[in-house]
């Protein structure tokens, strides 16, 4: 199979966010204007994550994700503060291929298996959010990692591909925005352990570290952040910057963020195949 | 079925989604839109039979879709279009639905308009274990002597030969007809047809509505086709 790469783009409200270790968001810009950047740029799936949906239970996303689908015609997956089939139902009919499940799926596991019975294992995603231990075991957390389970993470995954779940998104918290590189031993111990995909999130901050977890890590897909959205935002401009209502101090500061630059979907992808990693070329426009 | 109001105003054609009840249609909305046409979802058969063009689509589990679709009489009025000659769609499960039988959950009976089964990708393939659902691009290799369409612009109009579609299953199926066969395609050692073509059917494995521009274009072909007839 060709290796996906994936865009993240967390949201809050109606801004794409962007935080280290899943907090300390600061504001980028408009979630659609980053989405139809990427689709155009030959990104292969979009994933929303509403970040603070769990935290205050509610559904602000809906919104977002029917102009998103107007206009960006690849796969689209949703996750945050998603609880019941209702919930499930609701996003889907908005227009998301697929949703994640995560604080639900850790506090009722049947509700993974229910939700991949009514709409399709291919279309529930568990999202686990491994955070380390300074006994070197995985743990998952939940709420964006400010809850702790005592659910060993390989064991977590063996449990949801059992209930149905038709893939995995995988995030490293320890790594998550910081440009560090994925951890590449959490990934493969669950990728090696699992049936199903596993998408490795967390840590992305150049194409090197993309391949090495698509080759040592054995991860079926990547989902990136930091390393595109940086990129992206002086090349969008003005369109980024939309109707910004949360922490602008960053985009007010001129936004640059030396870590994360010179990164594109073409550049990591080009970089992908010439390190022999199969990926779908750039798409051309027709 | 006009495209002509009477006040010589080009009426878009219009598009039925049959809604088995499941999974996102909204996308094979958006994109039938995008190129065009005047498309609902739908699961009232008689608008089904009304539509310039069907789409079936697809996402979820084959023996539930089946059961909704025989419910409302669905299953009738796919037939009777398929039966009618106009542009038909296919898309990943509206495929599979369009076969005899499936091994999903059990053995489960399909609409039989098309002879053939779907069948489960196996847990491995060479010594190497599959990854179970194939999610994610891969390429249609399209077959050097392909089905026949009735479609006046072909489906893959403007399109490469081996052009990269979405794909997201745990099912394929095998056709008993192999002239049917449009396109193939390759998951880990396993080639499993990602296409057909018969009469006003196209069918296909892949997510045209979520393959960014080549999936485009097959609505596209699609629009003009139904748009041709009403010249």
């Amino acid at each position: 199979m060709n290796h996906r790469l994936i865009a993240r783009l967390d949201i809050k409200g109606p801004d794409l966010v962007k935080g280290i270790h899943l907090e300390g968001l600061r504001a980028l810009g408009s979630p659609r204007a980053f989405a139809r950047h990427y689709y155009e740029a030959g990104i292969d799936e979009l994933f929303y994550q509403d970040i603070v949906a769990s935290l205050y239970q509610r559904h602000s996303l809906h919104d977002v994700i029917r102009a998103t689908v107007a206009d960006t015609f690849i796969p689209l997956t949703v996750g945050g503060g998603l609880r019941s089939i209702d919930d499930i139902r609701a996003v889907l009919r908005a227009g998301a291929d697929k949703v994640a499940l995560n604080t639900a799926a850790v506090a009722n596991p049947d509700l993974v298996r229910q939700a991949s019975r009514v709409f399709g294992s291919s279309t529930i995603v568990v999202a686990i959010e491994a955070i380390r231990q300074p006994d070197g075991r995985y743990l998952a957390s939940t709420d964006c990692g400010r809850e702790m389970t005592n659910r060993e993470v390989v064991a977590w995954a063996w449990e949801v591909e059992a209930l149905g779940a038709g893939e995995i998104l995988l995030t490293s918290v320890d790594r998550e925005g910081t440009g560090q590189g994925f951890d590449v031993a959490l990934t493969a111990a669950v990728s090696q352990a699992v049936s199903i995909p596993v998408i490795a999130h967390g840590g992305a901050g150049s194409a090197a570290h993309v391949a090495e977890v698509l080759t040592a890590g054995h991860a079926d897909a990547v989902a990136v952040a930091s390393v595109l959205h940086y990129s992206a935002l002086p090349t969008l401009g003005a369109a980024a910057r939309g109707a910004v209502t949360g922490n602008q101090e960053f985009l007010d500061q001129g936004a640059k963020h030396s870590r994360f630059s010179g990164h594109t979907v073409a550049s990591i992808k080009s970089s992908l195949r010439e390190r022999g990693i199969p990926c779908r070329p750039m798409a051309v426009t027709v | 079925m006009p495209a002509d109001g009477g006040d010589g105003v080009k009426v878009s054609p219009t598009i039925a989604i049959v809604d088995c009840g499941m999974g996102n249609l909204f996308s094979v909305e958006a994109a039938c839109r995008h190129v065009g046409l005047d498309a609902r979802v739908t699961d009232d058969p008689s608008l089904v039979r009304g539509a310039d063009g069907v789409v079936l689509p697809g996402v979820g589990a084959f023996g539930e879709a089946m059961q909704r679709l025989g419910q409302s009489g669905l299953d009738v009025a796919v037939s009777d279009v398929v039966a009618g000659g106009r542009p038909f769609l296919a898309v990943c499960l509206g495929l599979q639905l369009l076969f005899e039988s499936s091994e999903e959950f059990g053995a489960s009976s399909g609409l039989g308009i098309l002879a053939g089964q779907v069948v489960k990708f196996p847990t491995e393939a060479d010594g190497v274990r599959l990854k179970v659902p194939a999610v994610g691009w891969l390429q249609a290799e399209r077959v050097p002597r392909t089905g026949e369409t009735s479609w006046n612009v072909h489906p893959f109009t403007g399109l490469s030969a081996a052009e990269y579609f979405y794909f997201v299953h745990s099912f394929y199926v095998k056709p008993s007809d192999l002239s049917n066969v449009a396109t193939r395609t390759t998951y880990s050692g396993i080639t499993y047809v990602s296409s057909l073509m018969h009469r006003n059917i196209f069918a296909c494995q892949f997510h045209p509505e979520r393959s960014g521009a080549a999936g485009l274009q097959i609505y596209r072909n699609f629009a003009d086709s139904l748009r041709s007839l009403d010249d």
